[in-house]
């Protein structure tokens, strides 16, 4: 193929020549942004609550302690407490191949164990560390957004009758989750970049495809300026999502 | 007359502070019952121990015959037959002044949008608020705010009404308005325990007024009685100070 210079420098025709390979890797970066965000907002929430479940009355006050609060807590301090990188490794290399192995997979085993592994194993484990990282994360931003709820709203709606549940989905939440979106932008932000990290064990995303054309050509100026720019796109773009949907949900917050 | 709330021997410990040390009490049913004493006497907590917002370390509150600190009694149920208006008024920032009186009626008693609405119009009229239906807590003054809280806890119905300091974080020129509509509230017959220190507002409209110190009962007679006649000479001391 013609060489094709920007600037005198810049071989363009690289980029282009793998253009599909760059493309399939933004959409797979997003796609696992993507899920991870939703999972790891699901499970921050529910850990979250874990953190703060706790109850005035004998059996069920221990079993929020020991069944709910101690593992959570636990839970959180692994997840922040050791590399995203070594956790990804550990659970594509030790952890999955329990479940799902070939030989004796826990979940699945034999030839359907051998053509997930082999076709969506990076994907499955990159996703799932993704997920279990965020989800530690953004159970600290649950947990301070829902404690730095003043008591007093919690006493009014219980005063009216309105069961826990109800007051945490209809009184807490909603002014909570108002001062956790600027924490949750930035945790969303960090987990658009953290997915690079799972080319590490071979899922075709953006960093990977840089990794690919700049083994082919021995150049690295192009392949990983071009993501650079990609994933800097993307960053931005968040980051003007969580604004807008800051200025919509942020009326009536200031007392 | 009837008795709609009973507290037998009631303790409460925060740690190693003891902040009620044994109260014995009785409301009847459309009696105005005023808590007054020193801060830090106790009787906040005394008015929260009467709805399950405060557990009891010892003894028992039993609303209706039903035990407010008994594991199995739902306090959901309890609760929505009890309304409590707090010193900080606490309305949900993030709703408006209607959707702030809707939220239980709708919830709690199933009521649809439409008759919520027209109970919250009613009530609102009532303490002269309409107005601001539709406006957001931080868009009223703090005796607005009031109001609307008392507003929001009448459309539960409930049979009694608890006051916790309603006109403490008042600024002065406001408490007129709010004390108002709590005299118009204990004219209509309704039974409330209201912790004050409006000496004016307990000797006017209290059938009883308790006088709390050191989480003890000290005193307890009719207004005239009480600010009056005073037997205790702490219930003298403090009158002294605040009279």
């Amino acid at each position: 193929m013609e060489q094709v210079l920007w600037f005198g420098w810049f071989r363009v025709d690289i980029i282009t020549e793998y253009g599909v390979l760059f493309w399939r890797g933004l959409q797979m970066t997003v796609l696992v942004t993507l899920i991870c965000i939703l999972q790891g907002t699901t499970l921050g929430l529910a850990i979250g609550m874990a953190r703060l479940a706790h109850s005035r009355h004998a059996p069920i006050k221990q079993l929020c302690q020991f069944a709910l609060r101690w593992p959570a807590t636990v839970y959180v301090s692994f997840f922040r407490g050791t590399p995203l990188f070594v956790q990804i490794l550990l659970i594509h290399f030790a952890f999955l191949p329990l479940f799902i192995n070939p030989s004796d997979g826990l979940l699945l085993s034999g030839e359907t164990a051998r053509n997930l592994k082999q076709n969506y194993g990076a994907f499955l484990s990159g996703v799932l560390a993704l997920t279990l990282n965020a989800g530690a994360y953004i159970s600290e931003i649950f947990r301070a957004g829902i404690q730095s709820i003043d008591r007093g709203q919690v006493e009014a709606s219980r005063s009216l009758g309105l069961s826990f549940s109800r007051t945490m989905f209809h009184v807490v939440l909603p002014q909570a989750f108002r001062r956790m979106l600027p924490p949750l932008g930035n945790n969303a932000i960090s987990l658009l970049k953290d997915s690079s990290l799972i080319s590490a064990i071979g899922l075709a995303e953006l960093a990977y495809a840089a990794r690919t054309v700049a083994g082919a050509y021995s150049r690295y100026w192009e392949p990983y300026l071009t993501i650079s720019l990609m994933y800097w796109i993307l960053t931005l773009g968040l980051a003007n999502m969580v604004k807008k949907l800051e200025a919509r949900y942020g009326r009536g917050d200031s007392r | 007359m009837e008795e709609v709330i009973r507290v037998k021997a009631l303790t409460k410990k925060f740690g190693h502070l003891s902040v009620l040390r044994g109260i014995d009490c009785s409301i009847h049913a459309s009696e105005v019952v005023c808590v007054i004493g020193p801060s830090g006497s106790g009787k906040s907590t005394f008015l929260r121990c009467l709805n399950g917002l405060e557990d009891a370390s010892s003894g028992e509150v039993l609303v209706r015959g039903v035990s407010v600190h008994d594991s199995k009694t739902n306090l959901d149920t309890l609760r929505a037959d009890i309304g409590m208006v707090f010193q900080r008024f606490n309305l949900f920032p993030h709703k408006t002044v209607l959707e702030n009186i809707i939220l239980a009626p709708t919830k709690v008693h199933g009521l649809t949008l439409a008759q919520a609405r027209a109970r919250a119009s009613e009530l609102l009229n009532k303490v002269d608020l309409l107005d601001k239906i539709d406006a957001y807590p931080n868009q009223l003054s703090g005796g607005q705010q009031q109001r609307a809280a008392i507003s929001r806890a009448l459309a539960m119905q409930p049979s009694i009404m608890l006051f916790d300091e309603p006109t403490s974080s008042l600024d002065p020129e406001m408490v007129g308005e709010v004390l108002v509509v709590m005299q118009a509230l204990a004219e209509e017959g309704m039974t409330m325990v209201v912790v004050t220190h409006e000496m004016g507002f307990a000797r006017q409209v209290a059938d009883r007024v308790l006088f709390i110190d050191e989480g003890v009962v000290v005193e307890e007679g009719t207004p005239s009685e009480l600010f009056d006649h005073p037997k205790e000479e702490r219930t003298q001391r403090f009158l002294s100070k605040v009279l």
